[in-house]
């Protein structure tokens, strides 16, 4: 436990204090999300209309772009296979860099998520059910990202493939997340999506490490 | 199974077996779009395109197969590193996305007439989209590495993951209420689909299955000679 506590503590400092990571995705967040009433137009209501499904699919984009720096630095100079003599199982070590990952880019994206929806004009009453669809979907994206960045280690024009990969998988969290903060502002219950989302979230939590752990022992080899 | 693991058996039995194969694909798509085009009666509702049903479903259940196949290919190569399981599942995934495509298109083409639109975002079509894309996943990571045997590995460990997807399509018509119509032939309660409609479908599905078999063997055939003549280049003769 002690170990996992320090492999979290280690990845965070390095996350915060090397050219501050955490900013750019919130700046790419709130860029990608602006970009939208530019391209669309101003009018309120056409903005609250797509506000939920703007915020969700600029949240995958950021999460995706921060993919490559959960294990990439670490293969590069070393470290990973410095890590993998820990006792910790490698399967622990990859739910610890997620927890690492997902605190210095999901945590940034879900408290940016209500101040940009208020510049999209989101209805407030969805605003609760909204910060608790990012709370439970994008620890999925770390995670099932994490599986993509491992299998991608070290391959050719690892960027683009990145995506291709995991995009597909995102798509569910995509769907509940935005049903989710929909329902809430159009006065629907939003506790079936959210209750999907944290299945989403307890199957993702139980499968993805064995899957990235596995894909990160081949790129060791 | 250990004695399938050796190419050279493999050859001889796959040689063997390609002809029937071949022999039962003509013979199941002959005779199944013969039934289908001229013997099977058009709907009542909807007239002449349900004949599109014929290329249709039997390519959205290869999609589904195909990749099974696939994913149980690779867990048996990374599970007991068997040689030629990596290879089928290599020569699968093509064949699978292609298969996708039709379903894709030929549901693109049906739903025109009968639903007013090439395209819906319900669950079913979304579910199956991601499924090609899984296959387009799987193809791209295997070539994507300097090391042969890494990539293969790694698209191993996608098309596992992917598995998921696969209850999704199947389940997806009902736990969503969808414009996709739900399953009619594989339900419990039997069949909702009538007779005359239901043998062209399943004689086309056989044709699909050994086409499909027909063409794993010769990808497989060719990966190994190819795997061969790139030993010989080499001048090793492992």
């Amino acid at each position: 436990m002690s170990q996992f506590v320090a492999l979290v503590g280690r990845d965070l400092r390095l996350a915060f204090r090397q050219g501050g990571d955490w900013l750019n995705v919130a700046a790419f967040f709130a860029l990608a999300v602006i970009l939208f009433p530019l391209g669309v137009g101003p009018e309120p209501e056409l903005l609250a209309r797509i506000s939920a499904g703007v915020l969700w699919v600029a949240a995958l984009l950021a999460a995706l772009l921060s993919l490559e720096r959960l294990f990439q630095p670490d293969w590069e100079d070393g470290s990973l296979e410095a890590l993998a003599l820990m006792p910790l199982p490698l399967e622990l070590q990859v739910l610890a860099k997620c927890l690492a990952h997902w605190l210095s880019t999901g945590l940034i994206l879900t408290l940016a998520a209500p101040v940009l929806a208020l510049v999209l004009h989101f209805d407030f009453a969805g605003m609760g059910a909204l910060v608790l669809a990012m709370l439970l979907g994008t620890p999925v994206l770390s995670l099932i990202g994490s599986v993509g960045a491992a299998l991608t280690l070290g391959a050719r024009r690892g960027g683009v493939l990145l995506s291709l990969l995991v995009l597909p998988l995102y798509i569910p969290v995509l769907i509940f997340g935005v049903a989710a903060s929909e329902a809430a502002s159009l006065g629907f219950n939003p506790q079936p999506a959210l209750l999907l989302l944290a299945a989403g979230l307890a199957a993702a939590l139980a499968l993805a490490p064995w899957a990235a752990a596995a894909a990160l022992r081949l790129a060791m080899e | 199974m250990a004695r399938l693991a050796n190419p050279t058996q493999f050859l001889k039995l796959s040689a063997a077996l390609l002809p029937w194969c071949a022999a039962a694909a003509a013979l199941g798509l002959g005779l199944g779009l013969y039934l289908a085009l001229f013997v099977a009666p058009p709907d009542y509702q909807q007239g002449e395109a349900v004949r599109i049903m014929y290329v249709h479903v039997p390519s959205a259940w290869m999609a589904s197969l195909v990749y099974a196949v696939m994913a149980a290919g690779s867990a048996v190569g990374l599970i007991w590193r068997h040689p030629l399981a990596h290879i089928a599942a290599e020569a699968a995934a093509p064949l699978g996305a292609g298969f996708t495509l039709i379903c894709l298109v030929s549901g693109s083409l049906w739903g025109e007439p009968m639903w007013g639109t090439w395209w819906v975002w319900d669950a079913r079509l979304t579910s199956v989209l991601v499924l090609f894309f899984l296959y387009l996943g799987f193809i791209a990571l295997e070539h994507a590495f300097d090391d042969k045997s890494r990539g293969t590995r790694a698209a191993a460990i996608l098309a596992l993951v992917g598995v998921v997807n696969l209850p999704i399509i199947k389940f997806s018509v009902d736990w969503w209420n969808t414009l996709h119509q739900p399953a009619s032939v594989f339900r419990l309660g039997g069949p909702t689909i009538a007779a005359s409609m239901l043998w062209p479908l399943m004689v086309m599905a056989a044709g699909f299955l050994f086409f499909f078999a027909a063409l794993l063997l010769i990808r497989m055939r060719s990966a190994l000679m190819e795997a061969r003549l790139r030993a010989l280049a080499f001048g090793n003769p492992g």
